[in-house]
Order: structure tokens, then sequence, then C-alpha cells
């Protein structure tokens, strides 16, 4: 498996924490899809990860369009997202 | 003569019955896209409507209506649903705007070339008899019960709501973050714009940022039809939403709190349905001015405690409650208690009896119980599971519970025990299991 960025290991924990995952944070596949098959997360989850997102990093997550859903197609994806958008 | 309910309430063709990327969706070509898909719907006489896209969703249903055909929601869009709804209805047809692999041929993926001449005849009028949908819900046997829904009456109840919201008929548009195949989701947010003239829009947002980018391209009055779990995350998003004529909320009990502080932060009221399948919407209220339910226009209650019903207006014949209320008169009661079996989670009902089932029909589970956490007064609270299955992993039970259940149900978290506290009877008590689940947590904090 590909090894964690800080950064990407400090999302890990956070989605962890935020939707109480059975997996522990160092074993999740950075590049293994967050939805479904992946992780087994569901839409549930992700509102309450925007939420922690939001609060620790002042990042509004969207949705609502092709590109915006690539940001959760791995945990890679929305740790550069987050990284590159943070205010906080 | 047969009474007849139209297919659309709205005053005139020229009104909108959607919005589409900020442009309006006038009811003349609405009604033109459903006659002409009409004519190419798969054989059968029933057609299980898949689409996400509110707006394709509402045009197959016109469609199915004018095809005398009887819409299917399955429980959920998941295979083992879509098996189930096959079974029940061999001869049934699809319509769907993602895949669908298990319906096969059945299928009839959402054609992108209706449109043509626009609709310039009277708005069809339909059977108010004809069972335009049939609705699923999760007995507390684990077998999903069928409920018919009659025209005339899906068109009575979406015009009590909107009465009820303190809406204008003919004057507002409706975002949803529910899905249209749900019965709350589709009284709201399909059936209350078309019946009562309204538009909607045809999204699903799922991020606050989402839900306030869609009300900006919606007119006012704009009316947001939600659950719970999504007021709260708009509430803590801290963001601004555009000017709300109501919020709507159902599915989920709603927390006077959380109602309060969505109504100081977007300006509007916060309106809460309560209803059950079998029986549909039935009673509504504002959160934070009262605690009594009102019945829908036309909606009489009958009997009290544990053993009620209603009856009357746009309910058909004598439907009995579950929940635990107090009746205060034909038209008030308050909410005393849920029932016990009953689950819900971000707006999807099940019961125990149902995914402990599930959880026991897996090969190498020798015994399991799903549990609710204590003080899991919270909305969008997920169930856990305790399973007994020595020769299998956690991932291997959570992929088979997967293939079986709607992931809003899968536990979270499933804990492997050497056998669950069952008293001699075979009855597994609350309390052991609140041992149990304290337990888990100290583990867990270790």
């Amino acid at each position: 498996m590909t090894l964690h960025t800080p950064f990407e290991a400090e999302i890990a924990r956070l989605i962890v924490e935020s939707v109480n995952l059975e997996t522990p944070a160092g074993e999740i596949d950075p590049t293994a899809p967050l939805y479904g098959e992946g992780l087994g997360l569901d839409s549930i989850d992700m509102l309450e990860i925007s939420l922690a997102i939001g609060k620790q990093y002042g990042v509004a997550l969207r949705a609502d369009d092709e590109a915006n859903r690539q940001i959760f197609a791995s945990l890679r994806n929305l740790a550069q997202h987050v990284e590159r958008h943070r205010e906080k | 003569m047969t009474a007849r309910s139209p297919l659309v309430g709205h005053a005139d063709l020229g009104r909108p019955v959607a919005w589409r990327d900020g442009a309006p969706v006038s009811c003349a070509r609405f009604l033109a896209e459903a006659a002409q898909l009409a004519e190419r719907l798969p054989a059968g006489a029933h057609l299980v409507n898949l689409c996400e896209d509110r707006y394709r969703f509402a045009v197959a249903l016109a469609a199915a209506l004018l095809a005398g055909k009887t819409s299917l929601f399955p429980a959920s869009r998941h295979d083992a649903a879509l098996r189930r709804a096959v079974a029940a209805h061999p001869d049934c047809g699809a319509i769907a705007d993602a895949p669908a692999p298990v319906l096969g041929d059945r299928l009839l993926d959402f054609p992108a070339d209706l449109g043509g001449a626009a609709w310039s005849g009277p708005v069809p009028a339909i059977d108010a008899q004809r069972v335009a949908a049939i609705v699923y819900t999760s007995g507390s046997t684990g077998e999903p019960r069928p409920n018919a829904k009659r025209w005339g009456h899906l068109v009575a109840s979406a015009r009590a709501e909107c009465a009820a919201l303190g809406l204008t008929a003919g004057d507002f548009s409706v975002l949803g973050t529910v899905p249209p195949q749900h019965m709350y989701g589709f009284e709201s947010t399909v059936l209350l714009p078309l019946a009562a003239g309204g538009a909607l829009h045809p999204g699903r947002p799922l991020f606050p940022r989402d839900v306030q980018a869609a009300l900006e391209r919606l007119p006012a009055p704009r009316v947001l039809v939600t659950s719970p779990l999504h007021i709260r995350a708009c509430v803590e998003a801290d963001i601004a939403l555009p000017p709300l004529a109501a919020i709507v909320s159902a599915a989920a009990p709603l927390a006077v709190e959380l109602a309060a502080a969505a109504e100081r932060r977007f300006a509007t009221r916060v309106m809460e349905i309560y209803g059950f399948t079998e029986a549909g919407q039935v009673a509504a209220r504002r959160t934070t001015a009262t605690q009594n339910w009102r019945m829908l226009d036309g909606i009489r209650l009958l009997g009290s405690a544990a053993d009620w019903a209603v009856e009357g207006g746009p309910v058909h014949g004598r439907v009995p409650g579950s929940d635990l209320i107090r009746r205060l008169s034909d038209t008030e009661f308050v909410l005393e208690g849920r029932a016990a079996d009953l689950v819900n989670v971000a707006g999807k009902r099940a019961s125990l009896g149902e995914l402990n089932r599930a959880l026991t029909a897996i090969p190498g589970v020798a015994d399991g119980a799903y549990h609710v956490p204590e003080g899991a007064g919270r909305d969008s609270a997920r169930l856990m599971a305790f399973v007994v299955a020595p020769r299998l992993t956690r991932r291997e039970i959570l992929a088979a519970l997967r293939r079986v259940l709607d992931p809003a149900f899968l536990p979270r978290p499933l804990v492997l025990v050497e056998r669950l506290p069952r008293a001699p009877t075979g009855k597994l008590p609350l309390e052991a299991l609140r041992a149990l689940e304290r337990a888990a947590g100290r583990d867990r904090d270790r």
C-alpha cells in the first residue's frame, strides 16, 4: 500500500473520528475510493466528514458537479483539495 | 361518472413545473415530454421508477399515469430490493437515469431526446381511484409490504400539505435533499409541486454549499424539503441561504433546539411533517410553536395510546398507526413515543426485526443483534451490532450485509462477541445490550 503523506494521515484520522470507523486511520488506502466498495462510506458519512473539515480547516465541500465529485474519489484527492483550499 | 384528478395543478400551461439550471420548464413542455415518454415505456402494467433526477422522476411518473401503469418504488435501489420488486411484479418494466444491471432488458434508460411540440390540449385528468404508485415499507416480519396509493388521494394529500405548510398554491418552488422514491420525498418534493402548482428543482444536493447553490437558482418563495441531519449540517456550516418561505422536516424526530436555531439562522419557519408510509403524511406542526400535531385537512384521528387509526380525506380507508400517541381531539395529538421496533437512519426506515434477520442469515453468523446506541438522540445516529461469528472477520460480515441492506443500515461499529447475553427465554434484554455497548466503548477508548 502507498504510504500516507503527513496531511493525508491527518485527514484519515479526521475521517475515522468523525464517522466512528472500524478501519484504523493508518490502514486507509490513500488511492482507494472513499465511497461504496472502497472504504464503505455513504452520503451520510460524507456529510459528517464535510462538517468536520469545515470546522477544522474552513473548507466548504461541494459535490454538485463531476469535478467536485472527484474530490471524494480517494483520500489522496480529498487531502489535496483540503490542503489547497484551507483557510485555517 | 368517475371522479378524476388532474395530472398537474397549475393554473395555466405556461407556469413552470421545474427550474433546470436557472431556467423554467413549463407545464406545456412537461406534459409533452410525459406524453412522448408514455409511448416509449417498456411493456407491463407496472413501472419501476429509479430516476434520481427529480424532474425525470416526475416525467416518468406522469408518463406511467398517462399509459395506465402503476409506478413502483422499491425500498432501496439495492439489487436485493430490485429483485424483490421484479419477483412481486414479474411483468414490470423499469426506467432509470443511472445503470441498474440487475434489471436487464426490462430497463429503459431515460431518453435524452424527449421534447418536440409543447402540449396544447387540456391538462389530462386521471381516474382518482387508479393506483398510481406502490410504495414498499419494512414490516416487522422482515418482508417489505406493498402500499397502494391512489392518484386522487395523492393529489388531495399534496393540496392539504400545501395549506398546512402555509404556502400559496401556484406560487412556490421546492428543493429536496431526500430521494423521490421514499414516501416523504415523493409527497413533499414531487406531488406537492405537481398537484399544488409549484415548481421543483431536479437536483438532490448533499453538502450545505450545494444546498445554498441550488436554492440560489430557484425563484422565491422557496421551500427546502429536508431531514434533521441536513438541517443540522446547514446550521453548523454557518452559511447564508437565500430567503426561505419554509424548511420542511420529516423522517426522524427534530429537536426543538435545532428547529429554533434553523429558524433564527435562516429567518424562516421550520415545519415538521408526521406520517407513515401506510397512510402517507397525516399531520404537521411548527416545531418551535407547539408540541401538538394537527391533522391535515380532512383527516380524522380515532383512538389513542397504542391503539389508534386515521381516516378520511386523502387517507384510503382506515389506517392504524404504530407509534404511541395521546389524542387531544379529532384533529390534534401529541406524539409520546416511536414504535420500538422501527428505526430511522437519516430518513430511511427499517425494523430491527428485519435487520436482525438479514444479519443472522449470513452463513457463519451464529447469532447477532442490532442495537440502537444509548443516547442516540442524534438525528444521524448509526446503529451498532453485536455478532457471534467465530470464523468470520468484521470485513466479511460487513461485505455480506452490504449485499442485502441499504448502506445506511450497515452497523457501526460492528462488535464481535463470544456470545449474546440472551435471557433463558431467548430474549435479549435492553439492559444487557447496553452493558455490551458500554464494554465495547471501553475497549475502543483503551
